[in-house]
């Protein structure tokens, strides 16, 4: 016997737009049986998993530094992926922008002045867009594949930072550990609310970023460009469009959104360049910017989801001493499920038996 | 796990509070901190001290991070009810740290420790904030406010006796060496298994992989076939996991446990180990928490004050298992200190002159190989 998916005629739109929400309750049901084979209980488990964390400001606080990254970086990405373009190298695009943006405090801690922290921000963006160029050049030239091309420019990025912080950008105070001379106070990303918590601007940059985003992508023709080459190259064409500006479009702003997430990080929540200095950010905005449905206003809320994924995991550790491991099954879980209805929303199952149908069989999924 | 009372209470107000307005939240949080307070001058029974610690890694890597849990586990054996323990583990150098120990002092804890080099800025910043809780930070150097303690261990000088023993029992005169990353610590032990080896044997020599990890089983298996396929007979390591000693086991080589008793990995396989014990440390510090005597201050013990224990010598015939203890009372009994010139810096210069003993500060920035090292330090 085998499994076939069979696309469906026609999709629901009401289960398009819930599919999401349906996700996140399959994952919370899977969670709660996770819990009581753990021998937890289920309900006080999810109640430090989800609700403990927004209990208390500074907590919401937290939970804005550690959404930023991964909207700013998903809003980015979701261009891409709208537009068919396999950005998997957020991470590296995140660290160079980072890298490229502490060149001012790092090597020139003299020049202390309000100009600064703007100018590395831009400096981070700029650093961010030329390294998401890179596989846009070589698809666009030479036709390689940019999932591995990004990816693999990921690993020289953070060989590349690592080597920085342990040679040429070590903190000539820091008795020769791996670590940059801390940032001066006018390289500081500044707190939004000092008083409540030590949320940082890097939030309001993702809100704009994901609200300006989402104004091209419904309501300008680059947007309308974007959608179209991604979901038909040839009517793209027929449209006068084109393709090769578009891979070159989309990873030199889904780069510089990632080089401004990384330059806020650093200089808002970190301080200094340290030898790692993202959990992965990079990579956990690919399952926010699926999560979100590809729309920078669902990313917003999907960010926010994932983070509370992480303090939920911190305050079930220490409240009823589940295992870190909790978290990342989780979201793996979350990840699962939402591919899982979007998948079973455009296709339906059929089981096969011996005799082989010929029919319209995709192997591809959502 | 039990909650104490004040506990309780303080999560109440602080949940209150972000429903309020400022200045009613700052009574609140003050009424909050005093009560705290309060409660600590006045600490019966019910009122348990709260100890929490921060590994960098998972409390299975059975090295580092697992080190430091078994001297939770002591804490608790040894203080019974009068202490409540808390752990967070695998918690990230960097943004991360600074929410999970705020988070910490936030829930109560009274005493936090944390256990990576990487979490130094971030202790020294919460610790600015709670005055009331005290900090221990593993590693570091930073001492900001009044309320933060800094403790390590010389794992070197149980490096020094490897280095003896490696000597001894190599036929290829060549070690390996599995490093992690090029920090004083770990150049610190480099050399002092150096100097250690070049006390049996001037000639031996010292290869060095980086593997830019604490803990990676692949990447430590990968560099240990590595310096085996070079022509090392004998392996240490300074990082975390066990694969390095699996590695040691299938291709017929000895090796030294790291940071833990790894003997049921490596049966016929490790020489010794060195094992961190920071059990009886932790006691102290917490013990001095619940007498109210606790203070700031960095200290960096090792075999003399039981936070180095040699794991015992197996595999290797009786004179060197007897040079390799008579080491060890050397160094134990704080009449040797490995790092006693003559000692030639790798380059040809002169560093230490005979009889001469480096001085903490300059171990702890270490940055130089000594001579006869076969490598070249990554800077």
């Amino acid at each position: 016997m085998r499994i076939e998916l069979v696309k469906r005629p026609q999709q629901s739109a009401l289960y398009s737009a819930l599919s999401p929400f349906i996700a996140l309750a399959l994952t919370l049901i899977a969670g709660a049986i996770m819990f009581s084979l753990l021998g937890k209980n289920p309900l006080d488990a999810l109640y430090y998993y989800f609700v403990d964390p927004l209990r208390e400001m500074w907590s919401l606080h937290e939970l804005a530094i550690k959404a930023a990254p991964l909207i700013l970086i998903a809003v980015g990405l979701s261009i891409c992926f709208l537009s068919n373009n396999w950005n998997i190298g957020a991470e590296g695009q995140f660290i160079i922008g980072a890298i490229t943006g502490s060149i001012l405090p790092v090597m020139y801690p003299d020049l202390q002045s309000w100009i600064i922290l703007p100018l590395m921000l831009i400096m981070g963006v700029i650093g961010g867009a030329a390294y998401g160029f890179i596989p846009a050049l070589l698809k666009t030239r030479f036709n390689t594949n940019e999932i591995l091309t990004s990816l693999m420019l990921v690993y020289v990025a953070q060989l590349f930072l690592d080597w920085l912080v342990r040679g040429p950008w070590r903190n000539p105070q820091g008795m020769n550990f791996p670590e940059t001379r801390n940032f001066h106070q006018y390289a500081i990303l500044p707190e939004i609310w000092p008083s409540m918590g030590r949320a940082n601007w890097g939030f309001v940059f993702a809100l704009v970023a994901a609200l300006v985003a989402w104004f091209m992508l419904s309501r300008m023709l680059k947007g309308f460009e974007v959608k179209v080459l991604g979901q038909s190259p040839r009517a793209g064409r027929f449209g006068g469009f084109s393709a090769s500006r578009m891979v070159i479009f989309a990873f030199l702003v889904s780069g510089g959104l990632a080089g401004l997430a990384g330059i806020s990080e650093v200089s808002g929540a970190i301080g200094q360049l340290r030898p790692t200095i993202s959990p992965g950010y990079g990579f956990a905005a690919i399952i926010v910017a699926f999560l979100g449905r590809l729309n920078p206003l669902g990313i917003i809320a999907a960010g926010l989801v994932l983070a509370l994924s992480y303090l939920g995991g911190e305050a079930a550790q220490i409240s009823i001493g589940v295992s870190d491991k909790v978290v990342r099954a989780f979201q793996g879980m979350l990840l699962f499920f939402v591919l899982g209805c979007d998948t079973l929303i455009h296709y339906r199952v059929r089981f096969v038996g011996s005799t082989a149908h010929k029919a319209e069989v995709s192997h591809g999924n959502a | 796990m039990v909650k104490t009372k004040d506990y309780e209470n303080a999560r109440k107000y602080a949940g209150n509070s972000g429903k309020r307005i400022t200045s009613m939240k700052k009574t609140i949080l003050s009424l909050a901190v005093a009560a705290a307070a309060l409660s600590l001058g006045t600490m019966s029974a019910e009122a348990k001290v709260k100890a929490c610690w921060i590994y960098v890694g998972p409390i299975g890597d059975f090295g580092y991070s697992y080190q430091h849990h078994q001297g939770l586990l002591e804490v608790q054996k040894e203080l019974g009810d009068q202490v409540e323990t808390a752990y967070l583990e695998s918690v990230p150098e960097g943004a991360d740290a600074e929410r999970a120990i705020e988070r910490f002092a936030r829930s109560g804890c009274n005493i936090i420790f944390t256990t990576s080099f990487g979490f130094m800025d971030a202790t020294n910043k919460v610790a600015g904030k709670f005055p009331e809780v005290k900090f221990e930070h593993a590693t570091g150097y930073k001492r900001e406010h009044p309320n933060v303690a800094t403790y390590n261990s010389k794992f070197h000088e149980g490096r020094y006796v490897q280095g003896v023993i490696a000597a001894k029992m190599s036929k290829t005169g060549v070690a390996g060496y599995i490093a992690s990353f090029p920090i004083p610590e770990v150049v610190l032990g480099i050399n002092a298994f150096m100097l250690g080896a070049q006390t049996v044997n001037p000639d031996f020599k010292v290869k060095v992989v980086w593997a830019n990890t604490w803990f990676d089983a692949g990447k430590e298996a990968d560099a240990a076939k590595a310096l085996i396929d070079q022509g090392v007979d004998i392996i240490t390591q300074h990082t975390d996991s066990t694969a390095p000693m699996q590695v040691a086991t299938e291709r017929g080589i000895k090796a030294f446990g790291q940071a833990t008793d790894m003997i049921k990995f490596g049966p016929q396989t490790q020489l010794t180990a060195i094992v961190d014990d920071w059990g009886p440390y932790y006691v102290k510090r917490v013990k001095a928490v619940i007498d109210g005597t606790w203070e700031q201050h960095d200290v960096w013990d090792g075999m003399k004050e039981g936070n180095v224990v040699m794991a015992p010598y197996t595999n290797m015939p009786d004179d060197v298992k007897k040079l390799a203890e008579e080491t060890e009372a050397k160094i134990k009994s704080g009449e040797f200190n490995p790092y006693t010139g003559p000692i030639t810096k790798q380059d040809g210069t002169e560093w230490l002159k005979p009889g001469e003993v480096a001085d903490n500060g300059t171990l702890l920035g270490l940055n130089f190989y000594v001579k006869g090292v076969d490598d070249k330090l990554p800077q």
